[in-house]
Parts: C-alpha cells; sequence; structure tokens
C-alpha cells in the first residue's frame, strides 16, 4: 500500500479540494464523536463486568439455600409433592417484564419479575407441611430475583460486547483508513494544483517574452524601413536613384571591358 | 446500529427452563422454580420447561433448546449447567441478546464457572483487566 493508492480518485480542482476538506473535518468530528462514545461504553461494560462476577457468586448461595428449603419440603410434605407440583401448573404467576435501557446509543434490555395475580395458595392445602411450602416458595422466588437480575447483566455483557466492538472498528477505520486517505488526496489536489500554477505562470511568461521579442522585431523593421525611406529620398535629390547608385556601385565592382583596347 | 439485535419490549414474557432430575434422588431443580410460580402451560399443552430425566434424549434437549430459544414470549432460559454441558457446542454457539441463556447449578451436580460460556468470558476479561489495573 503505497501513498498513491491510498487516495481517491478524484479530479484535482478547486471544488474537489473544498469537498475533501469539508469531509475530513467531518470524518475528524465523527471520530471524535465515536471515541467519547466507545468510552461511555466501555465504563458501563467494566461495571457490569464486576456485576456479574458477584451476582454469580452470589447465585451459588441462593441456589444452595433455595434448594435445602425444597429439601426440607420434601421432607416435611412427603415425596409426593413433586407430582403434585407438576400436575397444578398452569398459568406462570411469574413473569418477566423487559424495559430498554440506553446508554451511549446503544439499547440494553433490564428484565424484572413480576408476580401476576394471586399467589397460589392450593398447595398448602396438602396433608402437612404447608408453612415449609411456603418458605420453599419464597425462596425460589428469591432464586428467581437473583437469576433475572443475572440474566439483564448477562444480556446487556452481551449486547455492550458486540456494540464496543463495532464502535472500535469504526473507530480505527476511521482514524486509519479514511482519515490519512482524504489528506493524501488533499495534499495531491494541493501539488496538482500549484503544479498548474507554475506550469500557468511558466506559460504567460514565455508568452511576454514572445511578445516583447515580436514588438521589437517590428520596431527594427519600421526603424529599417525609416532608414530606407530617408536614403531614398536624398538620392533623389542627388538626381540618382538609389538603384542606380546601386548599379553604379555593383557595377564597378564588375570587370571593366576595356573600351580602347 | 444496524447490526444490534432488536430488543423487544414485552410487558410479560415467560421463563424456560431445562432442568435435571436424576434418577433415584428426589433433588430436582424444576419442582422449586414451578412452586415459586413460572411454570406454563398453553393452551395446546406445551410447557415452558422441560424435565431432564435418564430417560431424556439429547436429541430431546436440543429440540427444547432450540423451541425456547426461538419462542418470542420467552425472555430468559435456565438450564442446569449438568444439561448444558451435554449439549455445550449449542450453548456456545448461541449469541443472541434475547432470550438470555443463564446456567444454573443444580444440587448433585455443582457449579463449575469454568464451563459456562459467558462467566469464561467474563473472566477472561476480568482478569486481563486487574492485571491491566495492577500494572498501572
Amino acid at each position: 500500500m503505497s501513498g498513491q493508492s491510498q487516495r481517491l480518485n478524484v479530479v484535482p480542482t478547486v471544488t474537489m479540494l473544498g469537498i475533501m476538506k469539508a469531509r475530513l473535518v467531518g470524518a475528524t468530528r465523527g471520530h471524535a464523536l465515536l471515541k467519547k462514545k466507545s468510552d461511555a461504553l466501555t465504563v458501563q461494560f467494566r461495571q457490569i463486568l464486576k456485576k456479574i462476577v458477584s451476582t454469580k457468586e452470589s447465585m451459588g448461595e441462593i441456589m444452595k439455600t433455595s434448594s435445602f428449603s425444597l429439601t426440607e419440603a420434601k421432607y416435611v410434605a412427603g415425596e409426593n409433592i413433586k407430582h403434585v407440583v407438576l400436575e397444578s401448573v398452569q398459568t406462570a404467576s411469574l413473569k418477566v417484564r423487559s424495559r430498554q435501557e440506553n446508554v451511549a446509543g446503544v439499547k440494553l434490555p433490564k428484565f424484572e419479575y413480576f408476580t401476576e395475580g394471586e399467589t397460589k395458595n392450593d398447595l398448602t392445602g396438602l396433608a402437612r407441611g404447608g408453612q415449609q411450602v411456603q418458605q420453599c416458595r419464597a425462596a425460589y422466588v428469591k432464586a428467581i430475583e437473583v437469576l433475572v437480575e443475572l440474566a439483564s447483566l448477562q444480556t446487556s455483557f452481551l449486547t455492550l460486547d458486540e456494540a464496543i466492538k463495532t464502535t472500535n472498528r469504526r473507530v480505527n477505520a476511521l482514524e486509519n483508513v479514511v482519515k490519512p486517505r482524504l489528506e493524501n488526496t488533499i495534499s495531491y489536489i494541493k501539488g496538482e494544483l500549484d503544479e498548474l500554477e507554475r506550469e500557468d505562470f511558466f506559460r504567460l511568461k514565455k508568452i511576454q517574452g514572445y511578445k516583447k521579442r515580436e514588438i521589437e522585431k517590428q520596431l527594427a523593421a519600421a526603424k529599417e524601413f525609416v532608414e530606407d525611406k530617408f536614403a531614398e529620398k536624398i538620392s533623389l535629390q542627388k538626381g540618382i536613384s538609389i538603384n542606380a547608385a546601386h548599379n553604379l556601385l555593383s557595377a564597378a565592382r564588375e570587370k571593366d571591358e576595356d573600351i580602347i583596347f | 446500529m444496524a447490526n444490534t439485535a432488536h430488543i423487544p419490549t414485552s410487558n410479560s414474557a415467560l421463563i424456560a427452563m431445562i432442568a435435571d432430575e436424576v434418577g433415584t434422588t428426589f433433588e430436582d431443580t424444576v419442582v422449586g422454580f414451578l412452586l415459586a410460580g413460572v411454570g406454563n402451560v398453553d393452551l395446546r399443552r406445551k410447557t415452558n420447561y422441560l424435565i431432564v430425566d435418564s430417560k431424556t434424549t439429547d436429541k430431546q434437549i436440543e429440540d427444547a433448546f432450540k423451541e425456547f430459544t426461538t419462542r418470542t414470549d420467552i425472555a430468559i432460559v435456565l438450564i442446569s449447567q449438568y444439561v448444558a454441558n451435554m449439549m455445550r457446542f449449542l450453548v456456545d454457539s448461541y449469541n443472541k441478546p434475547i432470550p438470555a441463556i443463564l446456567e444454573i447449578p443444580s444440587k448433585n451436580h455443582p457449579y463449575d464457572p469454568a464451563h459456562d460460556s459467558i462467566l469464561s468470558r467474563v473472566k477472561h476479561l476480568f482478569n486481563a483487566e486487574s492485571v491491566a489495573s495492577t500494572r498501572h
């Protein structure tokens, strides 16, 4: 990749130079903005990263408690609570709602859970262990709370990761490809324009010199003409035509034939 | 942004589950969550959870995973890590933000953060970052 191939294929004109300069300004501004965006996203990303790690750790703890309380409930209410629970599933009373959060133009999903309808108490009607069952349910609701939070963190993590990658790619593309290319184009156009100017200047000088010479020539011709005229006039006054004088002179140059001999 | 996945804002979505109930042990993760009120059965008797036992084939699990991840009314899919390991390639290749895949621990199979596709990435980044921050 030489410097020559790193420029846009444009006609080097003043208009183009203006357009290129405007584009360079735009690219610079875009680069600065994208850089800012990338920074903002990275800040958010690191926060989420830290949160994910801590939540994952607490998740293990909470799952352990809920599993334990389930075991308790099973112990008290009997083994077949499982089948009762599996049979009594109808519609979900615990659902999640998602809303969006906007971080520097990137939409991050945030989940929150909510209970819909009354909490089903039909299982408390089992022969025994109603309280344990309730505790178990509470423990699992708590686990779900953590899991839902973790889910939104994780989703944000993935989305942000993707967004940061794209933004960084754009930043780098602007910085390393678009801007140098525009700069090269501008310098190329400037060089070409300078060259044209020098050529023009040289041409003008040349024409000037030519004209000067032409005028001198004409002046010289006119002078000669005037001198000739003057000479003819004098010779006419003397009665000899200048041609005759010439003839005389030229005749004198010829070798005379001896008249006598 | 053109390539960011569209995130639908829904007023209510479900939590799906693929979790285990292994053989003779009477520990299972699904029951607890069902007790909390997560379970849903729709008109066509389709459930939003799958109980994996010793008779469940890998194919069934994979199908359930694919179904849960393509359903629009599901926002979060909980998979117990032991099950996720059975179809690790599917879980790893899944990269959409919604529904979110969460690997949860189960009692007979202790949680191993190294297997979690997200957490391994997180840990990787986190370590790189903490190394970078200590260097400053």
